[in-house]
């Protein structure tokens, strides 16, 4: 099965991946939960590369790739920007504070890093790379 | 995402259909930032056929949760699907918005 996909950076495309993670690791065993969590993750980090790293530049494009081996999840994302995005200032949100501010943003990344086991940015040359990482127990 | 609107004695229903993501959000967010929507004393939001909800959308609510309250307009939420909801779980949304199961007792609050 194909496991790696290259989007433009429009964030309509959001759906076009979250409907490939799902489609791919629907054939392994794992509980709606589990599978609506980890499309979620891949959902926060390609919506972040898009309109923070490549500011919704459709020229611009996105690769993901997915492996799930050994009961464990791999998905790597690497776009192509000028940008460097790693959001290496990362705190956990205070939701109270949120509401108060009337926030939109700003929890994205908490969910990735509460889903997922291990979470790395990187940035090489014009090239911003995402790895996550989940085990399946 | 469809949103459908169902107005019934000072209280405004609204039918989520689809995936509320960074794309789709902005929808929400424009019926939820009409003026008159303060009008109503409860905003009921029924989540039967919402399948997919991220941080955007998510963000939505937190965004006009504090603008409801100050008026005193009730924000409520029924028929959520497991998963949905478990993503206001991770996030601890849970215990900040008022979630029940169905339609019967998000009209009694």
């Amino acid at each position: 099965m194909k496991n790696a996909i290259r989007v433009s950076c429009n964030r309509t495309n959001l759906k076009v991946v979250r409907d490939f993670v799902n489609s791919y690791l629907a054939t392994y065993d794992l509980s709606e939960l589990q599978l609506n969590q980890i499309v979620l993750a891949v959902d926060e980090v390609v919506a972040n590369l898009i309109i923070h790293a490549n500011a919704e530049d459709e020229s611009q494009y996105l690769q993901l790739r997915v492996t799930f081996e050994n009961h464990t999840v791999d998905i790597e994302i690497e776009d192509d920007s000028h940008v460097a995005y790693i959001p290496s200032t990362f705190r956990e949100p205070d939701l109270h504070e949120h509401v108060r501010q009337a926030r939109k943003g700003g929890v994205g990344m908490a969910l990735v890093n509460r889903i997922m086991d291990r979470v790395e940015f990187t940035t090489s040359g014009t090239h911003n790379i995402c790895r996550l990482h989940k085990h399946i127990s | 995402m469809k949103i459908a609107q169902q107005f019934t004695d000072k209280t405004l229903t609204l039918s989520l259909d689809g995936e509320l993501d960074a794309s789709s959000s902005v929808l929400l967010d424009t019926e939820l930032s009409k003026p008159d929507i303060l009008d109503n004393e409860k905003i009921l939001i029924d989540c039967q056929r919402l399948n997919y909800i991220s941080s955007a959308g998510l963000g939505v609510f937190i965004s006009h949760l504090q603008r409801f309250q100050d008026a005193n307009t009730k924000l409520v939420f029924y028929n959520m699907q497991d998963k949905v909801h478990n993503v206001f779980e991770i996030l601890g949304l849970d215990s900040l918005m008022t979630i029940v199961p169905s339609q019967a007792e998000a009209a009694a609050i």
